[in-house]
This record gives C-alpha cells, structure tokens and sequence, in this order.
C-alpha cells in the first residue's frame, strides 16, 4: 500500500551529517534564555510561599516599593482574574484560570514555592532585598501531598469550588478527586472468570522531574502602547504568545516572542511561569525585565509529573493468552488539575490485545508544584505497573516474557485499547528484533538479573508552518516554528535537501519568531519530524514546482517538459538540446523569470504513526549497601523510517535514562511540612555518565506511509519502558519483585533484609 | 546590598589579624568550593572574606621528619598529582579526591573540607584514620589539634575567634601499612556520602594486625574515631570473627539520623559494610 519512494533511493535522509546547530552550541556561542541582555534591562525576582497551603491574608508591599532601586512590583492583583476554560497545548491540559493561578497565586498558595509577588530592580541584590521587605500574613491551612490521603473524605481541600467530575452525578460535596477517567470493553467478570492465571500488584511512584539543564529564563519588554516582546527558552514560542496574550489581556498579534535557543525541555517548558511576569513588570516600569530562575525554583516551582499509585491485575489462559485487565492509576496533578492520567489510561493496555479490560484514573490535586508535561506523560508510571505483572505472569506460567508479549501484543487492524484500529504499526517486528538480539541470548553472571519491558505512546501530528527560501546564490533557508530540542534542525534541513536536490549543507534552518513565521503547535508529542517535516517537504516540493516553472520559461517549453533530478533541472523535450539548469543558475536569474522564489506551506498533518519500545536490562544488585548497577541495556524501537539516526540513536539512549533515574534514585522528598527536601541536584539524584553503560540502540524501520520519508515519532517512547525493565531486572537478580520507585539502595537494602528475616 | 570586604594576606600574623579584624562576620577562604556556594544560596553573609591562599606555607605538600606537611589550602588536584603521598596514603589522597568533581578539585581544600563541618565531608575520616594533626594558627601563636578536636557539630568548630588551620601533619609511615577511604552514594561520583570509613592499619611480621584505626562520617554530629572498631582488628589476623567483631563495633558507634539521604537503619548497616571493606583495602595496602 506504502508509495514511499525506496529507502536506498535516498541522498541525504537517513544520513548523518553534523547538526547545524552543533558547533555554536559546543563553543558556548549558543545563546540560550539567559544570554538575551537588552539596553537598559533590569532584574525581575519572585517571592515564593514557605508554606504548602495558606490562605494569603495580606500583601504588604509598601517598603518594599520604597526601597532605592526598585522599580516595579507586581502581585496577582495586577493580573486580570480569567475564566475557567480548558486551554489546549498539545500535551498537558489545564484551564486559563488555573495557570495564572499557577503563575501567580490569588488568594491562596497551593504549594511550596507558589509565586506570591514579584519585584524587578536595578540589580538581584537589590531584587533580594526588596522580596525580603515584602511582608504577607498567611493563615496556614492543613496541608496533603500523598494522592491517597488527598482523595480521602477527610482530607484537606485544596479548592472548595472543585468537585469530582466523570462520577455520572455531579456531587454536592467538593472533592480533591478532579476527575474520573474510565475505559471498558467486555466482560470483565466473565473475562477473569476464564482466566487459569491471574496476577495482581500494587505499583507506586513518586513525582519526578524533567530535570533539564537550563533552568527556566526569558527577559520581556512592555511598550506604552501596549505591545510586547519576550524572548524566552521554551518548547513553542506561539503559546507562550498565546498565554502570556491571555494572562496579559492583550492581542496576540501584540505580543511578538523570539525562542531562545533551549537547554532540555522534556515537556517541561510547554507552559509559561516567568514570561507574564516580566511582562507585566516592565509594563508597570518601562524598561525591559529578565528573569531567570534558580535550580531551587525550577524544582519548587516548574515540571515535575506526577507520583501515583497503579493496581493491575491481569487474567490469562494457560497458554499466555491475555483474556482480562484491570488497572486502577491514582495520579497527582499538584495544585491545580490536570495530571497525565488520561494518557495513562489511553496507554495502560496499549500494547495488547485484551477482550475484556476496565481502566479507571483518578486525577487528585495535591499540595505540590502543578505538574507539566514531562516525555510520555502519563505512560512511564502506568507502564511500570502492568509491564511488572506481565513480567510476573511470564514468570508464574513459565513463558518467556518476549513471547509472552508477541502472542498478546497488538498488530494491525487491532482496536487498539484506546480507540482506534492500528495501521502500520512496528510492535511484533521490535519484539522479534529485541528476542533476536545479542543481548538477550547472552549468558548471564552470577547475580545479574535481565528484565525486559516494552512501551508505547501515540506520537501525535497537529498544525505546522514551514517556509522555504531560495537565495540568489542557490542555497536554501528552511524557516519553522517550532524551537530544536532533539536536532529537529538537522532533520528539517536534511528533508529540505533530499526534495531539492541540494547538499545538506547548503540549506540553513532556521527557527523563526513568532512575527516571522506562521503558527505552529509546539515541539512535543513527537511531533516536529513527522508534522513540521511534512510542512518542510511540501514547501520544498513547492519550491522545486515553481523551479520546473522557472526552466520551463527560459527554454521555453511546456512545464511537463521538465524534470527535477538531483537539483537540476532536466529538459525532457527531444527537440531541443538544452544543458540542464542548476538550482543556483536559476536562483541567479529570478529577476528575469518572475521574482524571488520562496514557499510556505501551513497545515494540520494528520496520520501520525504510533511508536512501540521493547528494553532490555541487566542489573546486579549489591546485596549489603542494596545498590543497583546497570551493567547492560539494549533499547529497540520502531521509529518509522530514521532521518537522521544519529538523533534518533540520541533519543532512545536520552529517554532510556531518564527512565533508569526515575527507577533507581530520582523522586522528590517531602518533609513532615510539605516542603520539598531535595530541591538541587546534589540530593536530587539523576544519573551521572560513569553511573551507566552506553545504551545500545535498534532501530527497527516499519515506515509511516503517511510521512513523506516514513518517520514516526521517536522521543517518548524510550522513557516508557526502563522502570519496568530496571525493576524487572532487578527481579531477576534477587527474586524480589520491587513494586515502589525509585529503587534506592536503602530501599532495596531493607527489602533484601526482610526476605532474609522471613527465611530464618 | 551589604559591602564584603576581601583580604588575601601573606602572612599568618595578618590573616589572623584580618579574621580578628572582621569579628564574627569574617569567613575564612581557602578553594571556596563551600564558602561560595553558601553565600550564594543566602546562608552565609559574611561581611569580611580572608583568603588565605597566599599565607606562606598555606599550600604545598613536604616531607618532614618522615611524614608529610600538607598546606591546608592545597587543592585536591594537586593532592592526587603528588607521587610520595599517593604512594604512602593512598586512602586519604583517594578521599580527598572524591570531593566534589573534577573542577571543584581544583579548589577544593582539607582544611575546606574540614571547617565547614558537615559530618559527610569525605576527607575527614580518611584524616582521622590517618592520626593527621591541625597546625592551628591564632591570636595567641601556634597549636597542634588532632584532626578529629576541630568539628565539634554540623557547621561548627572548636576554632577560636581568629585562628585558623594552616598545615596538616602526617606521621611517619611504619613499614606494612596501608590505609583505605570508602563510601556509599546512590551513584558512581558528584554525590555526598550517606555513609563515609576512612581505615588506616599498620601490620605486624607475622601478618597481625599491629595497629588500626577505623573513623566513620555520616553516622553521627561529628565525623569519629571508633576506637572500638580499631581494637577489634589488634592482634588479629584478618579472620570472620575479627570482621564481625569490627562490623559490630562500627555499628554499635552510629548515632545517625533519618533524612532525605538514608535512614537510621541503613546508615548503621552500612557502617558496618564499609568498615569490612575498607578493611579489605587497607590490610591488602599494608601486606602488598
């Protein structure tokens, strides 16, 4: 069915030329969100609350305008109060209201380190001083932050107004439980009834964060007239145009944003926290404000994903066959709703084909920092729990766990557990490649444990803008809107080449301002390569279009007459005897054949080709100090076709990681007074380089026909299987099945002491 | 914003003039690699910096009297770089250079490590076990301090106002010794000890162990010197009862806490653990 031209077929994709974003960012010439340095800018600080739940009684804020140096100061009050409607940007929901509550809290702060007021002068010493003469009188409220003890009928209430929708009858009783999510299909009772095996865990998590390395950063400047400018680091500068529009009560046309250049993001910068208030501080003073954030602020404030709890139990026949499913995920959302629990429900059971299965989420607000989007969102937490039952059914039925998943994973033309019918879909060739690989046949020492987990997410399209342009030399500048994350450059102008005929070398990507490009959705849901490239290859395929014109007129023949091949164009009349035109030939002569050529294609790409992961993970577990040392990892992944696998590679060993530190050591620690404990790096503990072995990568190529070169998204699916392929592993090595992360060596320390104290 | 005042004198005399000078609102100021970071964070604001950096005799490592002098200012980086003293105490040089990461051992000082108190400093069991000796210069001249008499609780010193550490002494080195530095992290390095044990033994011809000494970071206030520990090993081959008998004694020591890095229960265990293992190392050293 695929017309997809031949991979060998290809010049450029599926090369792996440098990044052209590469040398300035390895020289430090890089300009990233708090490089930007504007004439006469001052400083913008926060206050943040120490406490996790008050009521704000007042804001004084008199000494601290009166203080040499200061020259604005903002609190909610100099926000317009906005409605209570869903705004939608791309992965991660929340309503108007609840992120300029998020931004700066009104009448009550939900959490440790919710912004209350912030102060801009002429330098930070003299911001410091000022939010230290900042006086507010809080009445301090009883405060919850595990999700159960949120959703019991006792517990504090975060907001009175809030009550539990997706129960079928509203309640009269307001709730913390934001809302219930429900998926069913079958016969559930019937379908355990069938089952000669069933299994049954109950998994726990706690919230992590995308832990990228520059901390939030932008600087803002507010016209008398009402216009704005931010530049910021962030995954799409069109919605923080659109929040901070909003948030500001200003037309989005007024607001133009530059995206800095971004230092990891994990979608963890799909919001705005600083950009409203520097706006709105350089509106009250005049001169432009930068902010930036400390990583203490970045942790209190900004990310993480939720903490939750996840029971599964599975039904099978005798022979493996999955026949029923139950998961039930509580997640926490932080202060206000919106945790990833939908997506986690949509991708629970993904991977399998099951009759009968019930599905419910519980979206809980708690006394944390508001979760963001962060890789996968959702998937990770859910799919530690039902890839360690299927890990423990293999187990209890004596089948291999890769086998065990081929026989019930989903191939096309399956109703997929969330809706729709698969098509396209690469799960069984990345089992068998991952069953085929060296790694899992390899002997085993002794005390090594090899677990195996797979993992799925959507990888979504969405709306796009791509220019191309041709310079008078010949070269080509691709422009998008959608900021560089993962070498999106690279691939934008690899597929530009490969439709021009032109070295990757001589096109330039460039990401544009929010005034020099049209709208983009932003860089998440593994979009950017399948959407943005598609805009990309359009608008090159335009630009070739118009150049087959530009030939036609100089020979003049019939546009028909002409052909494009390896960036020239070819004259297919036999009567006349041209030499074929050089890109850079015409670019030279478009004064004479009609202008400048350029194209821009806008549109809504749709078709975008869900991503499956297989991982394989071998441990050995330290059985006096209980540390877990990955010695082994392999992950595997459909990824469509890679174009540029270099970065796709870079992907799967990037997302691997950030799985094994949330499994192993990452998580963040509340005290008794719902502070958080380990807000920096040095107690918050991401895996350093010596900690792991280089992860080894496959990619398996089951290609997109819906994408002109194939891709599919590959970002979030390697985040989704090392928590259960660690702790499967670590299974594997100890006989223990650890059921909460992370698994840190105190933790796996006293579970090796209490199997010891129960055999003696 | 308040004035900080930087001195970087030459002399001992005027550094402690310098710290007399400041009162209570001076700091001392050798690699920074804590000072800094604390200022930074708001809490230290300190109203007088003295670097001592440039005293004579602050930095540089001699032999003397067959031991070694180490400048209390000398970085990490120039500890590990030194042949005589990796050769002789391998787990103190070791210690020292798990302190922070390659470019925070390029600053990072033992009297650093040691006077900013933290019971997880990762030198200051090494030291201990070692029997090293502060030169502690101040108002009224020159004493000697035992390693383990200057941290008297988290972030505090028994320094009196103006004195400051200037060298380090290590004794001279009987023939079969071997000393051995080891802790417990969730990850491989650019942690902090949940646990810390610094081992240093000398053995005896026939293969007993003829002197040791065990200190412990982490499992209490103050880093210690378990002497009980030591004892355990004396007259003793490296044999099972001798490692239980050391295992319990480095236990028995602990008084920890529960917090975001380790339990009560687990650092006790550990205790133990490391104090078996660093054994290990030190006994091998001494016999190799």
């Amino acid at each position: 069915m695929s017309d997809l031209p031949e991979k060998s077929l290809f010049r450029v994709v599926g090369t792996r030329p440098i990044r052209p974003d590469g040398v300035d960012k390895v020289t430090g010439k890089a300009a990233f969100g708090a490089d930007i340095h504007l004439p006469g800018m001052v400083i913008g600080k926060i206050l943040r609350s120490p406490h996790p739940h008050a009521r704000i009684v007042s804001i004084d804020t008199r000494k601290a305008r009166a203080l040499p140096g200061v020259k604005a100061l903002v609190t909610a009050d100099d926000f317009p109060d906005l409605p209570d409607v869903d705004f939608e940007a791309g992965e991660g929901a929340a309503t108007l209201r609840d992120i300029a509550h998020n931004v700066m809290a009104r009448g009550k702060v939900l959490y440790d380190g919710h912004a209350v007021a912030a102060v801009a002068a002429i330098s930070p010493w003299i911001c410091d001083e000022a939010l230290a003469l900042i006086e507010v009188k809080y009445e301090v409220l009883p405060h919850v932050i595990e999700v159960e003890a949120a959703m019991a009928a006792d517990a504090p209430i975060l907001n009175e107004n809030q009550v539990t929708q997706g129960l079928g009858a509203k309640p009269d009783t307001p709730s913390n439980i934001a809302k219930r999510t429900v998926l069913n299909r079958g016969d559930l009772e019937a379908g355990f009834a069938e089952a000669d095996m069933i299994v049954e865990g109950r998994y726990r998590t706690q919230p992590v964060h995308q832990g990228y390395i520059e901390p939030h950063a932008c600087a803002a400047s507010m016209s008398a007239d009402g216009q704005g400018e931010v530049w910021s680091s962030s995954q799409g500068q069109f919605v923080i145009r659109a929040l901070c529009a909003k948030l500001m009560g200003a037309e989005m046309a007024d607001i133009k944003v530059t995206p800095a250049e971004i230092g990891g993001g994990f979608g963890g910068k799909t919001t705005v926290y600083l950009e409203p208030v520097a706006l709105a501080l350089s509106k009250q003073c005049g001169a432009p404000v930068k902010m930036t954030m400390t990583r203490d602020e970045v942790f209190r404030a900004t990310g993480p994903t939720s903490g939750g709890v996840i029971e599964v139990k599975l039904g099978a026949k005798k022979d493996g066959t999955l026949v029923a499913a139950q998961v039930e995920l509580k997640y926490q959302a932080g202060a206000f709703p919106g945790s990833p629990v939908g997506a986690a429900c949509m991708t629970a059971l993904a991977c399998y084909d099951i009759p009968n299965f019930l599905i419910t989420g519980w979206d809980v607000i708690t006394n944390t920092p508001k979760v963001a989007a962060y890789r996968a969102p959702g998937a990770p937490a859910a799919a530690f729990g039902v890839e360690s039952a299927m890990d423990e059914l293999a187990e209890r039925l004596g089948i291999d766990p890769i086998v065990l998943r081929e026989k019930n994973g989903v191939r096309d033309g399956v109703k997929a557990s969330y809706g729709p019918t698969f098509k396209d879909i690469g799960f069984q060739e990345t089992l068998a490649a991952a069953k085929a690989h060296p790694h899992y046949s390899a002997p085993l020492a002794p005390g090594v444990g090899r677990g195996v987990a797979a993992g799925f997410w959507f990888n979504i399209g969405g709306e796009s803008t791509a220019a191309v342009h041709i310079t008078e030399d010949g070269s080509a500048v691709v422009v998008s809107g959608n900021p560089d994350i993962g070498g999106s450059r690279a691939s934008m102008a690899m597929m530009a080449a490969e439709v021009l005929g032109l070295a990757v070398e001589k096109v330039r990507p460039i990401v544009g301002d929010t005034a020099s490009i049209g709208y983009s959705m932003l860089t998440g849901g593994s979009r950017t390569t399948f959407a943005t490239g598609m805009a990309v290859t359009q608008a090159a395929e335009k630009v070739v279009a118009e150049l087959k014109v530009r030939a036609a007129r100089t020979w003049d023949v019939a546009e028909d007459n002409v052909a494009w091949r390896d960036g020239e164009a070819i004259c297919l009349d036999p009567a006349k005897d041209n030499k074929p035109l050089s890109l850079a030939a015409l670019a030279g002569h478009t004064g004479k054949t009609g202008g400048p050529i350029s194209a821009e294609v806008s549109l809504n790409a749709q078709g975008a080709g869900p991503g499956f992961g297989v991982h394989i993970c071998d441990v050995e577990v330290d059985g006096e100090t209980g540390n877990v040392t990955v010695l082994r990892y392999t992950a595997v992944q459909d990824v469509g076709r890679a174009i540029h696998p270099a970065y796709v590679e870079g992907q799967l060993q990037g997302g691997a990681v950030q799985g094994i530190g949330w499994a192993l050591n990452e998580e963040y620690v509340f005290g008794d007074d719902g502070r958080m404990q380990n807000s920096g790096f040095l107690d918050y503990r991401m895996p350093v380089a010596s900690d792991l072995p280089m992860i080894d990568t496959v990619l398996v190529e089951v290609p997109n026909p819906r994408h002109p070169f194939g891709a599919k998204g590959v970002g979030e699916v390697p985040i989704v299987p090392p928590l259960a392929a660690v702790a499967n592993a670590v299974r594997a090595a100890t006989g223990i099945r650890m059921m909460e992360l992370p698994i840190s060596p105190p933790k796996m320390r006293a579970a090796l002491d209490a199997v010891a104290q129960a055999a003696e | 914003m308040a004035d900080l005042n930087y001195v970087a004198p030459t002399t001992a005399e005027a550094a402690v003039k310098a710290l007399l000078a400041g009162g209570g609102m001076a700091r001392v100021l050798a690699g920074g690699t804590d000072l800094l970071v604390q200022m930074r964070s708001g809490r230290l604001t300190p109203e007088t910096i003295v670097d001592v950096k440039a005293v004579a005799g602050a930095q540089g490592i001699r032999q003397e009297a067959g031991g070694f002098v180490i400048g209390a200012a000398t970085s990490g980086a120039v500890i590990g770089e030194h042949a005589a003293l990796s050769m002789a105490w391998p787990g103190l040089v070791e210690a020292t250079n798990l302190i922070g990461s390659t470019q925070v051992q390029g600053r990072a000082s033992l009297a650093g490590n040691l006077c900013n108190a933290s019971p997880a400093a990762d030198s200051v069991p090494a030291m201990i076990a070692a029997r090293a000796i502060c030169v502690v210069v101040g108002p009224n001249g020159t004493r000697e301090v035992a390693v383990e008499a200057i941290c008297v609780g988290p972030g505090k010193t028994s320094l009196a106002a103006g004195e400051f550490i200037l060298e380090f002494r290590l004794p001279a080195r009987p023939a079969r010794s071997g000393d051995a530095y080891l802790r417990s992290i969730p990850r491989t390095e650019m942690d902090i000890a949940v646990v810390g044990c610094g081992v240093n033994l000398t053995l005896d011809t026939d293969g007993t162990c003829a002197e040791a000494h065990v200190a412990l970071g982490a499992v209490a206030p103050t880093a210690l010197l378990v002497e009980a520990a030591g004892a355990a090993l004396v007259g003793r081959k490296l044999d099972q009862e001798a490692l239980d008998r050391l295992d319990a004694a480095a236990r028995a020591a602990c008084r920890p806490i529960d917090d975001k890095r380790g339990t009560v229960e687990y650092r006790t265990r550990i205790a133990g653990v490391l104090a078996r293992r660093a054994v290990a190392i030190a006994w091998q050293r001494a016999g190799a």
